[in-house]
């Protein structure tokens, strides 16, 4: 923890602040400082509100400077209205319509103000869009963006897809096949997450179970951020064991998703061996996380105070040698998928996002990666117990499809490489530490790096110390907009394939 | 004549299922699996057979028409075309032109069925449809001018005739080309990879597929029935000018015909295994390419 250079409070990452350190500052010292910050390079990682005396609201921003590992805090007070800051700093645009529809505070001066999940506001009497209190609001119901033109059509998928995935729609206005612009209007799972972790309700195993499943193919990763805000808000650090247990479960997590989407993109050009070798290996990615902890997805590994499960050595020698037999039958079907010049015709050039785009959309984790952007939790925001996950960040510059597919590759083998040699040090002793209960008005935050990229768990706490607001920032949240603008001028034909070489969360979305 | 034509239909009939299932499976070994039983097409055919029809309020009698004439279509072409050594049934001079222009009614009748359900996915493949296969056309064509040359006759029957296994001793290179390119033409027309993705569930990469979705039940049947006589009937052209044989028994030349045909699925399923599909932008400048390639075959038969 620094002290404060000019407005907010710097912290690393897992770090536990008094609020009473963290003082309101004037609404032109925030915007000032934010703007100043996003200029030098800084994402905004989360940007919030909650509740303060009366109709007030205290805003917080998040932001991250990658080069120093730093994380800026400010925070402001607002009443009735937000004056917008998107048309300064574009990533901005959808915490402040999650805000607006949070809260029902009206947002001044926003290009693009829509609603995001379709749910009410949290202070029943406001709407931000004044819509009628007695309707029952359907995702999807605002006013999408229109090209006219007699030879301009309109193409709408969704909510309901020809495959078994998660809802969202997609509304595409088209030239003959060329996609002038799409337009994603999600909510459809919105669940009221954050809001159920408010209060007494926020404590015990329920929370962790639930917050497992804020996007259930990342649960080891928002377990993990969880757990990490929790141990932060206790003054407390893991046992060495079960942060290197958390880290390799982390691992495994994206070997596994990353070989299902190198798979996925096979299916989608058609490339039939890739895309059956890697629906099987996937799950026997699948599986090791099994033998850890008895559910294929990690569900209840990973909780506050260190690591549910119990692993001995002979556990973790039977998965060393089994990720050795899967690692082999990995490298083939990906080199096979990047050998195939057919595969590297269909993917070059599609889908292109220029850094200049991804950087003030805000992109995190693979995506940013893949346009050349150095953004990696593992990396610049180390908590400091020497076991977050592989030392390299891998990255590509072109920002297309195959770009994100190889930025993928690349990882699967940083990550194999890591895992092996985590495996074989394992520190000892215990893996799980009783946590003491936590620090009241505080505010904690914790950046994970999952598979997808950078997850944010922000928790401010009341004076018993349990959650007064939760934030979760799922990375798709920032990448779903990356996505709309990859399909500016492409053909509609390719978005199955630009979707599937972002593979985003609806459900983490959607909270 | 009636003899002929009962053997080509019960040939055409009988076989054309087993050449989808000899895809699949030869798609299955290549991906590791088991893969679905070779006859499992025909069970499929079966299984939609005995379902209802469902129309949605919003179509006519068009919608029906477009399967109809999908399954009667391949069958009136087949009939032109002699199936190995067996000649065709029906043969007149000029012939090629109604058998290109029969296939060419089925797709017209799918378009419409397709337009019919005013969805906007079936209305982008039918647009693409179209266009893909007004530029098929030409190398279909082409490749009819340089076997018309060779035989001196305008009927299917005898532009596929003995006379090709001496021609590919003296215009093989001509002959070797149209092959290729009638078989390229075969993948865009069958909906194969490269060109489409038989298998995709994505409705907006899809071209034939997509115009066939609203089908269900026996119109369902019918389109996926009237998908495998097609591919039989354009690949009863490639078996035949790649594989000129006559042995003089009827049986044996109808076996050599089938085992062609199935060699061809198995080529089909070799191809859909190793290569990825081409971006949408990339079909026509193939099939321009094929034009050109068949072209130059003809400039070859000319000279």
């Amino acid at each position: 923890m620094s002290g404060d250079v000019g407005a907010g409070v710097f912290i690393r990452n897992g770090d536990c602040l008094s609020l009473s350190l963290l003082q309101p500052v004037g609404w032109e010292d925030f915007a000032g400082v934010l703007l100043d910050e996003v200029k030098a390079g800084g994402r905004v990682a989360a940007y919030f509100a909650a509740p303060a005396a009366g109709t007030a609201l205290d805003l917080f921003a998040v932001i991250v400077q990658d080069q120093t590992g730093n994380l800026r805090l400010l925070r402001s007070e607002i009443d009735g209205i937000l004056v917008s800051l998107t048309p300064q700093c574009p990533q901005l645009h959808l915490f402040e319509r999650e805000i607006a529809e949070q809260y029902g505070v009206k947002v001044e001066g926003h290009p693009w103000f829509k609603p995001v999940r379709f749910h009410r506001a949290w202070r029943r009497d406001s709407d931000a869009w004044d819509r009628d209190p007695g309707a029952a609001l359907v995702p999807g119901d605002m006013e999408f963006y229109r090209i006219e033109g007699d030879e301009v059509h309109e193409v709408a998928v969704g909510p309901v897809h020809a495959g078994i995935i998660e809802p969202g729609h997609f509304r595409f206005q088209c030239y003959g096949e060329r996609v002038i612009h799409l337009e994603i209007s999600l909510g459809y799972q919105h669940r009221g997450v954050e809001a159920r972790l408010v209060g007494s309700a926020g404590r015990g195993a329920a929370t962790r179970r639930r917050l497992e499943t804020v996007a259930g193919d990342t649960t080891i990763g928002h377990a993990t951020a969880y757990g990490l805000v929790c141990e932060s808000l206790a003054g407390v650090t893991v046992p060495p064991r079960a942060a290197a247990l958390r880290a390799v479960a982390l691992e495994l997590e994206r070997l596994a998703n990353h070989v299902g989407d190198i798979g996925g993109l096979a299916t989608d050009v058609g490339f039939l061996p890739t895309a059956s070798f890697c629906g099987r290996i996937r799950g026997d990615y699948l599986n090791l996380t099994a033998e850890l902890c008895g559910n294929r997805f990690g569900r209840g590994l990973v909780c506050p105070g260190g690591v549910a499960m119990a692993v001995d050595a002979e556990l973790v020698d039977r998965l060393g040698r089994k990720l050795a037999a899967v690692e082999r039958d990995t490298r083939g079907a990906v080199d096979l998928f990047f050998g195939a010049p057919s595969v590297l015709a269909r993917t070059e050039g599609i889908g292109v996002v220029s850094s200049g785009t991804a950087r003030e959309l805000g992109l995190v984790g693979v995506a940013a990666r893949a346009c050349g952007l150095p953004v990696d939790s593992r990396r610049h925001q180390r908590t400091g117990d020497g076991f977050f996950g592989p030392p390299e960040t891998a990255m590509m510059e072109d920002g297309d499809v195959q770009a994100r597919g190889r930025v993928r590759k690349r990882e699967i083998q940083v990550s194999f490489a890591w895992v092996a040699q985590a495996l074989g040090g394992l520190p000892d002793g215990t893996a799980l530490r009783d946590l003491p209960s936590a620090a009241p008005s505080s505010l904690a935050v914790a950046l994970v790096e999952g598979w997808r990229g950078e997850i944010v768990h922000v928790a401010v706490t009341d004076a018993n110390g349990d959650f007064s607001r939760y934030k979760i920032v799922d990375p798709s949240f920032h990448n779903w907009s990356g996505l709309a603008m990859a399909l500016r001028g492409e053909q509609i034909s390719d978005f199955p394939l630009i979707n599937k070489s972002f593979n985003l969360s609806y459900c983490g979305f959607d909270l | 004549m009636l003899v002929g034509v009962l053997v080509h239909l019960a040939l055409l009939l009988a076989f054309a299922p087993l050449m989808t299932g000899v895809i699949n499976r030869t798609k299955a070994v290549f991906a590791g699996r088991r893969g679905a039983p070779l006859l499992q097409p025909y069970w499929d055919l079966g299984r939609l057979w005995r379902k209802g029809f469902v129309f949605s309020r919003t179509t006519t009698w068009v919608f029906l028409i477009g399967p109809v004439v999908g399954l009667v279509v391949p069958v009136l072409a087949s009939l032109l075309l002699p199936f190995g050594a067996l000649a065709a049934p029906v043969t007149f001079e000029g012939d090629l032109i109604l058998f290109v222009y029969l296939l060419g009614l089925g797709r017209f009748f799918t378009v419409l069925a397709a337009l019919d359900t005013g969805s906007s996915f079936e209305g982008m493949g039918a647009a693409r449809e179209v266009t893909f296969s007004c530029l098929a056309e030409p190398t279909v064509f082409f490749a009819f001018v340089v076997l018309a040359r060779l035989a001196d006759r305008l009927s299917l029957n005898a532009m596929l005739g003995p006379h090709l296994a001496t021609s590919w001793d003296t215009t093989g290179a001509s002959l070797g080309l149209i092959t290729v390119c009638l078989f390229v033409v075969l993948l865009a027309e069958n909906s194969r990879i490269p060109f489409d993705d038989p298998n995709t569930h994505l409705e907006l990469t899809m071209i034939h597929e997509v115009m066939v979705l609203d089908h269900s039940g026996p119109a369902l049947g019918m389109i996926l029935y009237g998908a495998a006589l097609k591919l039989m009937v354009l690949g009863a052209i490639v078996v035949r000018l790649a594989l000129p044989l006559e042995t003089g028994w009827g049986w044996l030349d109808a076996l050599v015909f089938l085992g062609g045909l199935l060699a061809l699925a198995v080529l089909i399923g070799v191809i859909e295994s190793t290569m990825a599909r081409l971006r949408l932008t990339r079909i026509p400048q193939i099939l321009i390419g094929t034009t050109l390639v068949t072209i130059f075959a003809v400039v070859l038969v000319l000279r």
